[in-house]
């Protein structure tokens, strides 16, 4: 490579970003698929497994929710984990038609128990067991970014 | 993985025990709404659910839980949960399952506080 083409390559150069991405089909159970990369990241980064779990959670209810209301057209959910120095970062994406994100309700208990429809528990998961969640959705899909810092 | 989800059931004088193996999802919920169902049927008040072996539950299988639970208030019954993984358990506590439900560690803490 000559001196011009090295400078050249040089001011290209990007931050280096260490992510992992993974794009699942919409069948059953392949948010468990999801979660055995989720596990296998979170394991490299030294999380302890209490708070791989929480984040196996997290995934296994973003996924469920993407297969459930997104209803995309290509039948796929992409999935990419960012490592940090100190958090790993789960980036759940549809192609659906998206949602409302302020016509959710958070649901009680006391309520779901004589209500007919007992679901609508996902949100409210994802947000406990996380410790940094964010959405954006459109009629050209949904995005949830969710965050776990290692301790 | 539904395909692996099994349980069994153990019934005592006034109390039974649901042994599950597998991933709680919608097929799982409903195999123990089902065996629950039976069971108040029957006259059962108060259930364990021992969750030794289901270290994997989502929102969906829990939505059925809640049902078995409300079944189990109808009837003035107990339900008890145990060998709980610590994110389930916080699951169950932030959903608040735990102010109908019990949570043991153990089955046989479970068992002692149905005697």
């Amino acid at each position: 490579m000559s001196e011009s083409h090295l400078s050249e390559a040089k001011r290209v150069t990007r931050p280096v970003v260490n992510e992992v991405e993974l794009i699942i089909p919409m069948l059953p159970d392949m948010e468990i698929t999801a979660t055995q990369t989720a596990c296998s990241v979170a394991q490299y980064m030294k999380f302890d497994p209490d708070r791989i779990d929480e984040v196996k959670m997290a995934l296994v209810e973003a996924i469920i929710n993407a297969f459930e209301h997104s209803k995309s057209q290509d039948g796929k959910v992409r999935i990419k984990f960012v490592i940090a120095d100190d958090s790993l970062t789960v980036v759940i994406q549809d192609h659906g038609k998206g949602f409302e994100i302020n016509s959710i309700e958070k649901p009680d208990i006391t309520q779901k128990l004589k209500a007919e429809y007992k679901r609508g528990w996902g949100l409210m998961l994802i947000e406990n067991l996380m410790d940094t969640v964010y959405i954006e959705s459109s009629e050209h899909g949904t995005t949830l970014v969710m965050s776990k810092n290692r301790v | 993985m539904s395909d692996l989800f099994n349980l069994t059931v153990e019934e005592h004088a006034d109390y039974a025990i649901i042994r599950t193996e597998g991933y709680v999802n919608n097929l799982g919920g409903e195999r123990i709404g089902e065996a629950a169902d039976q069971l108040i049927e029957q006259g059962v008040k108060k259930l364990v659910l021992n969750f030794e072996k289901s270290n994997v539950v989502n929102s969906i299988g829990i939505s059925i839980l809640i049902e078995v639970i409300e079944k189990v208030v109808d009837v003035d019954g107990r339900i008890c949960f145990c060998f709980l993984t610590k994110t389930i358990e916080k699951t169950f506590n932030i959903m608040g399952l735990t102010q109908y439900a019990e949570i043991y560690e153990t089955e046989a803490d479970a068992r002692a506080s149905l005697a």
